[in-house]
Order: C-alpha cells, then structure tokens, then sequence
C-alpha cells in the first residue's frame, strides 16, 4: 500500500542518462519523421496547430501545476507576443531578419507583459491571482479594439512571413517549412521549460505551491518565487503567439480574450496538471477534437465540454494521471491481466457513448436541419430522422452498453488492483 | 556576549484582547530555552512574533543583536532563525527527500536560481541524505511526504527546520499529539540536531520541558511570571500556584 512512490528511480547525481534523455530523443524523432506520415496540408496545419498549442500549454503549467497559479487570462501574453511579431512582419528592417527568430520578439513582448503585470499580481496566490488575471485578461481585450494603432480593431492586423530574409534559403512558403520552423521551437522550449523545473527557483515554485508560509520560512519570498515562474511562463506563452503569427500571418482580438484564456486552461487541464508531459497530451487531444471531430459534427464542442467535465469529476490528476496510474503494472510486469478486463469495460463503454451521440446527433439534426431535409448520415450511414428505427438502435445502444459497463467494472476495478499490487502482498 | 534572541517590552493586541502584555526575554547562545504555559497564554502568538508571521503592537526582538522590526519571515530566516509549526507543515505532495532538499537551497546558496540543475548538485543531494539519515527517514526518502505517519512527519518538519543551518530554532509543540515511544524518539532527535545552537520551544509535556532544557519560562496571560533553571521554576510558588500544580496534578 507505500508503494506509491512517483519516482522511485534514485535521482542519483551525476550526467544525463539514456533514461533522462530518452523522452527527448523520441520526440525529437516524433517532431521530424511525422510529416513523412502525415502528408497532406491540412494534416501538416493540424500539427502546426498543436505544436503552438503545446508550447502554450505548457507555459500554462508552468502557473497552474508547477506554481499554483490559476489564470484566467493567460492569452493575453501569447497573443501579445503574436501582435508584436506581426508589426515586425511589416516592419522595413524584416527583409534583413530571418523568420526563425522572429518568435524571441514575442517572446520578449510576452516577458515584458508579465514583468508589467506579475508585478503586482503574484502578490497572493488563490483566489486573488485568479480575479486578477481575469480583470486583466478582461482590460487587454477590451483595448484591442480601443488602441487600434497596435491592434488593428476589430479585423485585426496581419503580416507576410516571406518577406523575411532568407534563412539557409528557405523562404516559408509551403506549410512543411512553417513546420519544422514549429517543431524546432517546440522542441527548444519544451526542453527549456522542463529544465526550468529542475532549477532552484523551479523547485521552490512547487514549494509555494504546496506551502507558501513553509516556504517563507525557508529563506525564500513567496512572492519573487511566484514572480519569477510567472515571468518566464510569460516569456513562452509569446513564443507560442510568435509561432501563430508565423503560422496564420493575423492576429485579431480572438487571439486575447477570455475564450482562448479558458480554453487553454481546459487543455492543461485536461492533459494532466500533476506531471511534466499533461499538458502536451491535453493538446494533442484537444487540437485532434478540435479539428477532427469539428469536421464531423457541429456540437463538436458539446462532447469537449463532456469529455472535460468528466474529466475533472472522475481523473482529476488528468489524461496522464490515467496513464500514470498504469505505470505500476507496467513496473510489476503485470499489464496483460488488465487487457480482457478493459476490452469487457471499454468496449460497452463505447458503445454507449456511441448510443448517446447517436441520439443527441439526430436530435440537433431534427431540430436544426432545413424544413424538409429529413435525411441525414452518421457513423457512415445515411437514413431518415423521422423514421423510429434510428432512434431505437441507439437507445438499445446506450441502454445495453451502459448495463454491460456497470457490470463489468467492478472487475476492471478488482484486475486494476490486482495487476498494481507487489504479489506477495495480494496473496 | 550578544544573547542570541533577545526580546524587549513585547506587546500585541488583537483589536481590544491583549495577547502579549509586556514581555522581557533574553535567551543566550546555545541555551536549550522552553517557554511553558497554560492554553491561551499567548505561547504561539509569541512563536509568531518573533519570527514575523505577525507584526508586534509595541516593543522589540532582536537577533544578535539586530533588530527585526519589519522584516518579513523570509529575511528573517537569512538571519539564522528557523521555526517548526505547531500543526504539521510541510510540503505533503512533494518527497520527503525533497522536502529537505528545499530546505537547504537558500543556504548553500542556489536562492533564486535558473541556472542550475538541482539534481545535478552533489551538495545539495550529499546535505540531503545527511539530514535524512540524522532524522532516521532515510528509507522514506522517495515518498510524498503526505504520507507519512504522523511522528515521521514531525521528525522531517524538524529536519526541514535545521536543514537550513540556522543557529536559532524554534520549535512549537514538536511533541504535541505523540505517544510515550514517539515522544522520546523526538526528544533525542531534537536533542542530537540541536547541539550547540540555541533552542527555543514551546512545550506542554513537562517530562519533555524538564528533561531538555537549560532554562524555562513561564508565560501566564500574554506575562511572563517566571525564568530560570528547571529546579528554581518547579520551587517558585507562583509558579506553582498558576500552573505547573494544576498540570502535575492533572498528570497523577
């Protein structure tokens, strides 16, 4: 039952092991072989979609897991970080720079933003951060359409990449080299900021965060802990807004306000607060949602909302506390006990859901189609919402699969517990 | 010789109640000092005077000599005065390796860092075996903190409080809600981590008040009605008429 150390390998002292770095080299790889697979524009937009994300994402953590800090304005350092690279775009002195280190200008804009901001809101973490940044969050939304000289109003302001000087002939044309542009500045700040939770000043952030007092009396201000991780979150969230500019050449009020501000806090959310790598599966989850699914459906967003609000009930340590639950029958070498039981759960399980969307997907078609356009297709099949059969395969899906799950999870449950615990000890 | 605390005409009031009413105070260099007192004398309000978690109405503390008026908990701690809490507190999600590791990078001089990799400094894991070892929680090393008995995580809240190399600690109650067996463990831990720096604790098991210190205090409604060595406190009888007769008894 101790047996729940998170990291039970001996940090020893020492150089960087092949066990450290080996997370870094596989997405490394990940980053340069993907497109290969993935070849076509709108899968190679997807990407680039998601690596802006991730680094966004993970800036994020930076306040809300690694500090704990919750913001409700966190777009407005990104989206800062992107105009400020969209007015270089059009600057003169462009031509004479290359565009891969057009983000750093973003990102400065992001840090000088947090310097300005930070300074008086990490004051208190809590509740007071929060109403802050949302009053912030609010303010700098509310001025993009006021000081249009910067923000361009309401259509935003744009800019040409290729107008940049030519870096090792590559001029940014196609979306490919958009990408590897991407990947190589997800890749770089990814690592930084997980070296930035090695430091010091990154592990006193998890001090304040579990016990600001204790950490007071530990020699260390609260506050300059809190200052400093909110400063070098900034710094990321406008590369992040520098990688957008590159990627879509506008920015608009959008890219500020408090629908991407919460949007963001869904994605980390989502992924996993507890480690590191939550925030990059909460990403790549999400932005596969949201382009995906969005392409099959129109209430796209309603099964997001389900999936987070499920989410926060029964994971609330996320998509990788789920994965990292496993770890142990991975460690015991017991893993194959847990596959008939999930096949048992999952696959009902998902036959309900399917169920479920079933019948939301032909009410909201019922609903909303156009008078007399009775006819509509899901899961591949095209029939008629008026008719009763539809409604009645889904509803004995959802039922039969909901009573399957109920019965088959108690053991799940029991295999899961057997499969994480040391043999000698369950006999 | 500068005493190492030294407190003068200390008051505190909250709102119209008078906690602290005047309190003279002077603990020397490597004194073992335990200041007693029925609840609600006003013992952690004093706890928290000193070391700034509160602000004083009137009167002064100084450490060495130098005046703390102002100064907020954290440059207190830089001084060399380091506290432990009455209630547990740690940081329950972190290790408990990690626990003592945070303790130690103020003073061995990482403060604010971002250029060093915590992990990769060889004092900074050496220091926080040695505390662990000191504090028999070596073989908790790599679990949450929050998970340990309640004695285990007295003994790394006191770990956490010497980690630092202060020369003035504090200690509130470190034995309060303990048996006779984890009692006696604390005391010989404090003991052992404590020589040759000045202790101050607050203490309501008087086995424990008479068996560590060099000197006591007596501290009745926010005053202090007596100090001295053990024997001279247990004979004065006002002592004896305020206090400490109530609680021997209560121990019969």
């Amino acid at each position: 039952m101790t047996d729940i150390s998170q990291n039970p390998q001996a940090r020893q002292h020492g150089g960087v092991t092949l066990r450290v770095a080996m997370p870094w080299i596989v997405g490394a790889f990940l980053i340069l072989v993907l497109p290969f697979v993935f070849q076509s524009n709108s899968a190679i937009t997807i990407m680039n979609q998601m690596s802006i994300t991730i680094i966004f994402a993970l800036s994020y953590n930076m306040l809300l897991g690694q500090g704990g800090m919750l913001s409700f304005g966190h777009a407005v350092y990104m989206g800062m970080g992107g105009f400020l690279c969209v007015h270089v775009m059009n600057w003169d002195m462009f031509g004479s720079l290359p565009l891969p280190v057009l983000p750093i200008f973003g990102g400065i804009m992001g840090m000088v933003m947090a310097l300005i901001i930070g300074s008086f809101s990490t004051r208190k973490a809590g509740t007071v951060f929060a109403m802050i940044s949302l009053g912030v969050g609010e303010l700098i939304a509310a001025c993009s359409v006021i000081i249009v000289v910067f923000f361009g109003g309401e259509e935003g302001i744009s800019g040409d990449r290729t107008y940049g000087m030519p870096f090792l002939g590559y001029e940014f044309l196609s979306q490919i080299e958009v990408y590897y542009l991407i990947g190589f500045w997800l890749f770089v700040s990814a690592l930084l900021m997980f070296l930035f939770s090695r430091t010091p000043i990154g592990r006193m952030a998890n001090a304040v965060r579990d016990n600001p007092e204790r950490a007071e009396f530990l020699g260390y201000s609260s506050r300059w802990v809190r200052f400093n991780s909110f400063v070098a979150a900034g710094f990321f969230a406008g590369i992040a807004g520098g990688l957008f500019a590159i990627s879509y050449e506008i920015l608009t009020e959008e890219n500020l306000n408090l629908v991407t501000s919460g949007s963001i806090l869904l994605v980390t959310f989502l992924g996993g607060v507890g480690v590191f790598f939550g925030p990059i599966i909460g990403a790549i989850v999400f932005t596969l949602l949201q382009t995906v699914l969005s392409l099959e459906t129109e209430i796209w967003s309603l099964y997001v909302g389900a999936l987070f609000v499920a989410t926060v009930m029964f994971f609330p340590s996320g998509l990788a506390g789920v994965l990292m639950m496993h770890a142990p029958a991975f460690k015991l070498g017991k893993w194959q006990m847990l596959i008939v039981p999930y096949i048992k759960t999952l696959v009902p399980a998902a036959l309900c859901i399917v169920g479920i969307a079933g019948i939301v997907e032909i009410l909201f078609h019922a609903r909303h189609s156009a008078v007399g356009e009775t006819e509509m297709t899901l899961f591949w099949i095209t029939f008629d919402h008026t008719s009763i059969m539809p409604w009645i395969v889904f509803a004995v899906l959802a039922i039969v699969g909901f009573w399957i799950t109920r019965k088959t999870a108690p053991d799940l449950v029991e295999a899961w517990h057997a499969a994480t615990t040391p043999d000698e000890v369950s006999r | 010789m500068t005493p190492a605390l030294e407190i003068n005409n200390l008051h505190k009031s909250f709102g119209k109640a008078e906690i602290i009413r005047g309190i003279d105070l002077s603990i020397g260099q490597s004194e073992r000092h335990a200041i007693i007192g029925p609840n609600g004398a006003g013992k952690s309000t004093l706890f928290n005077l000193i070391t700034g978690r509160f602000a004083a109405s009137s009167g002064k503390v100084s450490l060495h000599g130098q005046d703390l008026a102002g100064l907020a908990p954290f440059e207190i701690n830089r001084l060399g005065l380091s506290r432990s809490f009455q209630i547990t507190n740690i940081f329950p999600k972190m290790t408990v390796f990690e626990n003592v590791r945070c303790a130690l990078l103020w003073a061995k001089g990482y403060k604010y860092s971002f250029w060093h990799m915590v992990s990769r400094s060889r004092d900074l894991t050496e220091g926080a075996d040695a505390i662990l070892e000191q504090i028999n929680l070596t073989a908790r090393r790599d679990l949450p903190a929050g998970v340990l008995s309640y004695a285990e995580q007295r003994a790394l809240e006191i770990g956490i409080t010497i980690a630092g190399g202060a020369d003035v600690i504090m200690l509130d109650e470190p034995t309060a809600g303990m048996s006779h067996s984890e009692t006696d463990y604390i005391v010989d831990l404090i003991r052992k981590v404590t020589e040759g720096k000045t202790l101050v604790m607050v203490e309501h098991d008087m086995g424990v008040v008479f068996g560590l210190a060099d000197r006591i205090s007596v501290l009745v409604y926010g005053e202090i009605i007596a100090t001295g060595k053990p024997e001279e406190v247990r004979g004065n009888p006002r002592v004896q008429e305020a206090y400490l007769g109530a609680a021997l008894e209560a121990e019969h």
